[in-house]
């Protein structure tokens, strides 16, 4: 901001270096679940599993981005008092639509995940982003930020998610019709515990995985990976 | 006896923060220190009892088949749920600054919070999807409540303690607070034998 003072008119649309860095910054600097800490409330019990772990990080992608460019939208029109009702509202209509299109496209999946899809009106994440960002910029950076966030959000689920599935279940993407099965006790996994002369015969699942406790320590590890990586995010205090 | 059991069940064996990670950023942030913990806890357990009837009322009578208007009017289920939550807890902020400034004051900005803190949207949504009785909303909320009150406050001992420890630095503060709750969580386990319809 400081090198320019005259106002530019900006294209609606611009995808320079600024916007790249709404979608990268998430990513590392600023990555919602392991620096920001929003967002875990809703979705870690579903990350026994990497399929529901998917449907709920493309569902966070969706609300996060068009509540933030509907919120961008109605900015200056919304009264400072009222504006938690607004924003609820909007996203609660989003999570709406996100609740009834995968209770028509996949019935099985959204029983599983059950309250978990509608916990998203309050993933703080999705609140926290419209009260940092999308209140005070234009729409088009605005979805920008919100894919951003909504995918730095998805990457560290679905990192949680793998690793419970693997070392939990022993398969991979289970319930889908990619499923692999990777370890286990007999010959429909592709590696066979069971097996005479195993390589494997000691091999056990890690059932501390499909406990709650496991994303915790997940989560915590990779908050000591990124932090040691990454120095400057270090808590000080 | 019943509602005893779904008290008892709500608080300890299926604790809302534990073991369904509800509540987290709150939990999180507001861990730092065991005084205003407590307040928090306290304000979660009041808000929880008042809105799990009221929208035990609301899914029933108005968003039910069966209900008054006579048609299924499920979907507008979130966006009605969260209305009645954030008006609930501006009103109770409204008579608290009312009646007791001084506890107003030392609650402060934390109760606004509470609209977005996932354990009472979740209980609601939960009431629903187990089906509760009128009476079993009300000692789920309490349950509930008391459950999240009893770890935020248990997380804030712990987290004073501990800052007097050694800890690596890439995992000071939030590190450490995961790795806590994650072993408390593993503690609460050790409940899940229990059933209280035996006593």
């Amino acid at each position: 901001m400081a090198e320019t003072t005259i106002e530019k008119k900006e294209p609606i649309f611009a995808f320079g270096k600024k916007e790249r860095k709404l979608l990268t910054d998430p990513l590392n600097d600023n990555n919602p679940i392991t620096v920001q800490v929003l967002g875990i409330c809703s979705a870690l019990a579903v990350t026994t599993l990497l399929f529901p772990s998917i449907i709920i990080s493309i569902a966070v992608i969706f609300v996060c981005a068009f509540s933030n460019l509907f919120t961008s939208l109605l900015r200056k029109s919304i009264p400072k008092q009222v504006r938690m009702i607004v924003q609820l509202v909007i996203i609660a209509t989003l999570v709406t639509v996100v609740e009834l299109t995968l209770k028509a496209l996949d019935y099985p999946t959204y029983k599983q995940l059950s309250v978990f899809i509608g916990l998203i009106i309050t993933n703080c994440i999705v609140m926290g982003r419209l009260e940092a960002f999308a209140m005070a910029n234009s729409p088009w950076k605005s979805f920008l930020d919100g894919v951003g966030n909504g995918v730095g959000y998805g990457v560290i689920l679905i990192a949680v998610a793998f690793f419970r599935e693997v070392f939990g279940k022993g398969t991979f993407l289970a319930g889908t019709p990619f499923e692999v099965k990777i370890i286990g006790p007999n010959s429909e996994y592709l590696i066979n515990t069971m097996a005479d002369g195993s390589w494997f015969s000691w091999y056990q699942n890690n059932n501390l995985m499909v406990l709650p406790a496991a994303a915790m320590f997940l989560i915590a590890i990779m908050i000591w990976i990124h932090r040691a990586w990454n120095p400057k995010l270090v808590d000080i205090s | 006896m019943e509602l005893v059991n779904v008290f008892i069940k709500a608080a300890f064996i299926e604790n809302l923060v534990l073991s369904y990670f509800l509540g987290m950023c709150s939990f999180l942030a507001v861990s730092k220190t065991l005084k205003t913990a407590f307040g928090l806890g306290l304000a979660v357990i009041f808000v929880l009892v008042v809105t799990m009837p009221i929208n035990w009322l609301i899914s029933t009578y108005l968003l039910d088949e069966g209900g008054v208007l006579g048609m299924d009017l499920t979907f507008l289920r979130f966006i009605l749920f969260i209305a009645v939550i954030a008006s609930m807890v501006q009103l109770v902020e409204m008579v608290i600054e009312k009646y007791s400034p001084s506890l107003y004051n030392s609650l402060g900005i934390f109760l606004p919070l509470i609209t977005v803190n996932c354990a009472i949207l979740g209980g609601s949504l939960f009431m629903v999807a187990r089906e509760y009785t009128f009476a079993e909303s009300i000692a789920f909320g309490a349950g509930g409540g008391f459950g999240w009150f009893l770890a935020i406050v248990a997380l804030a001992a712990i987290r004073e303690k501990i800052k007097y420890s050694n800890v690596p630095a890439p995992l000071r503060g939030l590190g450490m607070a995961f790795l806590l709750t994650g072993l408390m969580g593993m503690a609460f386990l050790s409940l899940l034998g229990i059933d209280p319809a035996s006593f």
